[in-house]
């Protein structure tokens, strides 16, 4: 008893509960209600699943928060991925939320987002496969005993959702290893002449980046074993200031920046330019632009207003102005020196410079891209 | 793609069993979605059951002389019933009929079983005569009471009640993915064929008791009149009447009213004479025709989808998945039988999830997004584009009626004195008279169109933009080609739009759209212009070539001439050019650089095209300060080819735009010992060669000539044979005349340019004025200018 305690008291003080943690009422109550089928060893139906992702009302009246914001569609499209027990590969740029969907997703359907493999350019083999303790291998000699399991090795045995984040990160020959367990659904053990075959309800959410340069590309091989969700950028201007100004509000405050009441209109103008620029047209739908080479995402946004904030509190006035976004705005744009520089000169005179209420920006761009 | 037939599946094999009970008291009132495939299925089902004597269905009966044709061998649908006013192609409506149009499927089935069939609805004569333009469907009644907003969309209202938030998703679960499921089949195959119409007509009677028309007033004249026709049918068919209608009129057919009520009802009713033919259609019109959400009336989105659920003969999710990925590997992406098979179990699995019965077009396309398309939306646009809309492309049997388009023609031809001559001739029109400018107008039009009557020739003798020279000749085979225009439309000009709006969507190349908007501007299509100039503005955005954008201009620039001589609007053109040479002057300097001989003759082009361009658009003052800013950086980059670099000082030195001394000073950087023989000898030639009056400016300014000849004595000899094409091309182009001056003042030796310099006055001429020279040009002068002041 002492000990489950001490557990449950590190649990809440940590400094980020696990999702299954957090929201164990929400999946109590649903888990409750939820009166559909469930697929062998899920925690919930896959209705109730996605309801746990995109919120809604339960029959008694709990509330369940939502925890993606975006198309239906995706969260249906993926769950149902995981109950057609073919592996789920969330794709998208940075800051899409493909790991805060793929631990939900783990939590809801197998009760435990803790079965995860970080994908690195130093990944090995033993991260997907199993690995030995040598102590006992020495020992003992080789046994079950002195075999250390990998976070998928426990998913197969249990029955769980494993998640691999970063996927294309990993060397392409630790990828490969994959696809016996994609395929077949076992992991062989030619030291013991064993092997682990997966409980039904194992499955496998792999997320990765699709605009990085240098990522190991998937073989086409352990692609085919995935079902491909693209989890899109923030769908409307408002929605994406939204999570720039919620998100530069939290880093600021731990960087100690003074708040900008200002700031709104700076970041909605950073938002505009950095959505029209991805999106290839203007925000009134009325000219089409080129897209620069590089990724653009909220994420970006977010780190060139933070920028701007510091600027502006070091070296300005302390309110954010134009002149502090665009070097930072130059910068995201710009990466290729050629192309992207045409692409952002265009946009500079055919767009921003007829715009009203622009013209500071304008000329700060100006000054800067000179 | 395949070739649509016009098979008819399900059991069309009803055998003749003459003791068959009539279904229903009275007539069988069949509702149907317009173009719902299993709305199709159904009315065949139930036709089959119950073995009518007549089939009535809704569609102008001005189109029953030409129902026969629906079964002739060269029909092949998607086609269209038109209608339109005899004395005004251009007021008229269509009737588009898919194969899986359930009106069509009934057509047919009456057709093949001889079994009369006839048109019920208001005559188009009618609702013709009423200004708006009725399309199949409910669509007229905008007019009437101006305020859409306030109809009842009868299929929403049932979707509402059903918890389904898509409307036409909730009928596609209901009536659409319907097949001989086993409960049907247990019912007995009679009750199972009515089931669907009962219950759908028993929702309809809810609807219209809670909404009467439901804002849409036209309806009830137009159920009178099918009522009429519906008694007159049951006096000489008896009660095996079966009709064909949208679900909404159902009740309205049900019902019980008096003949005298109906016909006060359709009293006085405006009217026009009218004319019918069957046109061929495609489904992207299918497609195109209304906005989605507004009732059954309107179009489709997915007719290709459609038909494909319409001739599965089972299975259509694996036949459709099948076919997607056959389309894809057309396309050289690599998609396997595995995939085919998870991509329909995820279909499957997806709409289970939803909550559906059957995995409809939302499922399937997200089950291909993310098996067979790794999660991107460009190669499902693909499959958007060819297999759910689709290519089908509809065909009429030569003995239908004429098009409109035809009559338009032979009146407009009529009208301008000009008759299809089988025998060559040449046309000389004046566009300032009013009748050449609207027989040019024609004639633009009918090549837009396809219709080559006539072929421009350069004109003889005078270069006038007022003046246009044709070649005129008509084949027989035109007729065709107006016939096959006629897809298009009823009249010249709305035909003429809608190809040109058309074909700016289509287009891929800047050049196509820039040519295509210089026609619409000399053909006068307005209402096309906006289409046009947004695809031109698109274009121009994402054409990554500055090169396409530089040859763009000049064309753009030209039209807006065009546009001045016909008095035509070119506002928008005018904005879309200036776009366009904002786009030329960020991007032609990176352009320039590193560019071959020949790469650097082209560009040379370029630039005197855009910049005589420049000067003619309406911008042209701001625009040309820009344009000047970009010549000077071309002028001061090292890596641009000498030939450019010449070019873009010599641009700005006829523009005045370079300050004094500053071309010499130009000159001399471009000729310093430091530059390579060939490279000086490419910047001469781009400075002062070609027809560009260089000569003149070498005799006029000595200071230059100066710079020259110093450069050409000073050139190594062993280099001397590499320039000397060059500067043979550069100086042999030049008038006989100008070069034996420049022969002269060079043999005069450079000591000729010492003195010029010390002159003050313009460069190249000398100091002072020869009053009685000037003195002599001014009476000149003041006729030129009409006696103003001089």
């Amino acid at each position: 008893m002492t000990v489950t305690a001490t557990g449950a008291d590190i649990g809440s003080e940590a400094l980020r509960p696990h999702a299954e943690d957090a929201f164990a009422d929400e999946l109590a109550a649903l888990a409750a209600a939820d009166d559909r089928p469930r697929p062998a060893r899920w925690r919930l139906s896959p209705w109730a699943v996605a309801t746990y992702l995109l919120g809604g009302t339960l029959p008694g009246g709990t509330l369940i928060t939502p925890k993606y914001v975006g198309p239906r569609r995706i969260v249906e499209v993926a769950v149902t991925t995981l109950a057609t027990d073919r592996a789920l590969l969330l794709l998208g740029v940075p800051g899409t939320a493909k790991t805060w969907v793929s631990e939900h997703l783990a939590a809801a359907v197998s009760g435990d987002s803790t079965l995860l493999v970080q994908g690195t350019a130093g990944t090995p083999e033993e991260a997907i496969r199993y690995g030995w303790d040598y102590a006992q291998l020495l020992s003992r000699g080789p046994s079950r005993d002195a075999l250390v399991p990998s976070p998928v090795m426990r998913a197969m045995a249990e029955g769980a959702t494993a998640r691999v984040e970063e996927l294309t990160r990993v060397p392409a020959d630790v990828q490969d290893t994959l696809i016996t367990i994609l395929s077949e659904k076992t992991l062989p053990i030619p030291e013991l002449g064993e092997e682990v075959q997966a409980v039904r309800g194992f499955n496998l959410i792999a997320t990765a980046n699709d605009r990085d340069r240098g990522v190991n590309d998937l073989s086409s091989a352990l692609r085919r074993r995935f079902n491909t969700v693209v989890l899109p950028l923030p769908a409307t201007a408002e929605a994406e200031v939204d999570i720039v100004s919620r998100r530069v509000d939290q880093l600021g405050r731990s960087l100690d920046l003074p708040a900008a009441p200002e700031g709104i209109e700076e970041i909605r103008r950073v938002v505009t330019v950095f959505r029209e620029l991805r999106d290839g047209v203007t925000s009134d739908g009325r000219t089409k632009l080129k897209s620069p080479s590089g990724t653009l995402s909220t994420a970006e946004a977010i780190s060139v207003v933070t920028n701007g904030l510091a600027l502006a509190a070091h070296f300005g006035d302390g309110v954010l102005r134009s002149g502090d976004v665009a070097a930072g705005i130059l910068g995201a744009v710009v990466r290729d020196p050629a192309a992207d520089r045409v692409v952002w000169q265009e946009y500079l005179e055919t767009v921003v410079r007829e715009r009203d209420g622009w013209k500071d920006f304008y000329r700060a761009c100006r000054e800067v891209s000179a | 793609m395949t070739t649509q037939t016009a098979a008819l599946p399900g059991g069309t094999a009803g055998a003749g069993r003459p003791d068959r009970a009539w279904p229903c008291e009275g007539p069988l009132v069949l509702g149907v979605r317009h173009h719902g495939p299993g709305s199709a299925r159904a009315v065949l089902a139930a036709l089959d059951a119950a073995e009518p004597r007549a089939v009535l269905v809704e569609g102008p009966p001005e189109g029953n002389a030409l129902l026969p044709l629906a079964a002739d061998e060269g029909m092949v649908p998607p086609v269209a019933l038109l209608a339109h006013a005899v004395d005004d192609p251009g007021r008229a409506a269509f009737w588009p009929f898919a194969e899986f149009s359930p009106e069509w499927v009934a057509i047919r089935w009456a057709l093949a079983r001889d079994v009369a069939v006839r048109f019920i609805d208001l005559p188009a004569a009618h609702s013709l005569a009423a200004a708006a333009d009725p399309s199949w469907g409910d669509e007229e009644d905008v007019a009437d009471d101006g305020e859409p907003a306030l109809r009842v969309d009868p299929i929403g209202v049932l979707a509402e009640a059903a918890g389904y938030d898509d409307p036409e998703r909730w009928w596609e679960d209901v009536m659409e993915h319907r097949r001989g499921t086993e409960a049907t089949d247990r019912a007995g195959p009679v009750d199972g064929a009515f089931a669907p119409f009962a219950a759908v007509g028993e929702a309809m009677a809810a609807l219209r008791e809670r909404y009467g028309h439901g804002g849409h007033a036209h309806d009830l004249v137009r159920e009178a009149h099918m009522r009429i026709q519906l008694r007159a049918a049951r006096r000489e068919f008896g009660e095996e009447v079966a009709v064909v209608c949208g679900a909404w009129h159902v009740p309205a057919l049900t019902a019980r009213s008096t003949a005298t009520a109906d016909r006060a009802l359709l009293k006085g009713l405006p009217k026009v004479r009218t004319e019918t033919t069957w046109v061929p259609w495609t489904h992207r019109r299918l497609a195109r025709l209304g906005a989605p959400g507004r009732g059954y009336g309107a179009g489709i989105e997915s007719p290709g989808w459609y038909a494909h659920l319409f001739s599965a003969p089972d299975r259509p999710v694996e036949r459709w998945m099948t076919k997607v990925a056959g389309l894809l590997r057309d396309e050289d992406r690599a998609v396997s039988s595995a995939h085919v098979i998870e991509a329909v179990r995820l279909a499957v699995t997806l709409a289970a999830v939803r909550g559906r019965p059957l995995a409809g077009l939302g499922e399937t396309t997200d089950a291909i997004r993310a098996v067979m398309c790794d999660g991107s939306d460009v190669p499902l646009a693909l499959v958007r584009d060819r297999l759910t809309v689709g290519d089908v492309l509809g065909e009429v049997p030569d003995t239908a009626p004429a098009v409109p388009l035809q009559r338009d023609l032979a009146r407009l031809q009529r009208g301008l004195r000009l008759k299809p001559d089988p025998l060559e001739r040449e046309l000389e029109l004046d566009l300032r008279k009013d009748t050449d400018a609207a027989r040019s107008r024609l004639l633009h039009r009918l090549r837009i169109l396809g219709v080559g009557w006539g072929s421009p020739e350069s004109g003889r003798g005078s270069t006038g933009t007022f003046r246009e020279t044709w070649r005129l000749r008509w084949e027989p085979e035109l007729y065709v080609r107006v016939a096959e225009a006629g897809v298009w439309g009823t009249t010249v000009p709305t035909a003429a739009t809608a190809k040109a709006e058309s074909q700016a969507v289509s287009a891929t190349a800047l050049a196509d759209v820039t040519s295509l908007a210089e026609r619409c501007l000399l053909a006068e299509l307005p209402d096309a212009l906006p289409v046009v100039m947004r695809a031109l503005a698109d274009r121009a955005a994402l054409d990554a070539d500055v090169g396409h954008l530089a040859e763009a201009l000049p064309a753009l620039a030209r039209s807006l001439r065009y546009g001045d001589v016909r008095a035509t609007d070119t506002a928008a053109l005018g904005e879309v050019a200036a776009g366009l040479a904002e786009r030329v002057c960020v991007g032609l300097p990176p352009a320039c650089a590193g560019l071959d001989a020949d790469a650097a003759a082209a560009m040379r082009d370029r630039l005197d095209g855009v910049h005589s361009a420049i000067g003619l658009l309406p911008q042209a003052e701001e625009l040309g300060g820009r344009w000047a800013d970009v010549l000077r950086r071309i002028v001061l980059r090292d890596a641009v080819p000498g030939l450019i670099r010449g070019r873009a000082a010599r641009l700005l030195l006829d523009d005045g735009r370079l300050a004094e001394g500053e071309a010499a000073r130009l000159m001399g950087l471009a000729l310093s010992p430091g530059t390579p023989p060939a490279g000086a000898a490419a910047w001469i030639e781009g400075f002062v060669g070609g027809a560009s009056g260089g000569g003149m400016l070498l005799v006029h300014d000595e200071r230059l000539l100066g710079l020259v000849d110093a450069w050409l004595t000073s050139v190594p000899a062993d280099a001397f044979t590499d320039v000397l094409p060059l500067l043979r091309r550069t100086f042999s182009a030049y008038e006989p005349g100008v070069r034996r001056t420049l022969g002269e003042l060079a043999r005069r030796g450079p000591a000729a340019g010492g003195p010029v310099r010390a002159e003050t006055g313009v460069p190249g001429f000398g100091s002072g004025l020869d009053e009685q020279r000037a003195d002599a040009v001014l009476s000149v002068l003041r006729v030129i200018l009409q006696e103003e002041r001089v």
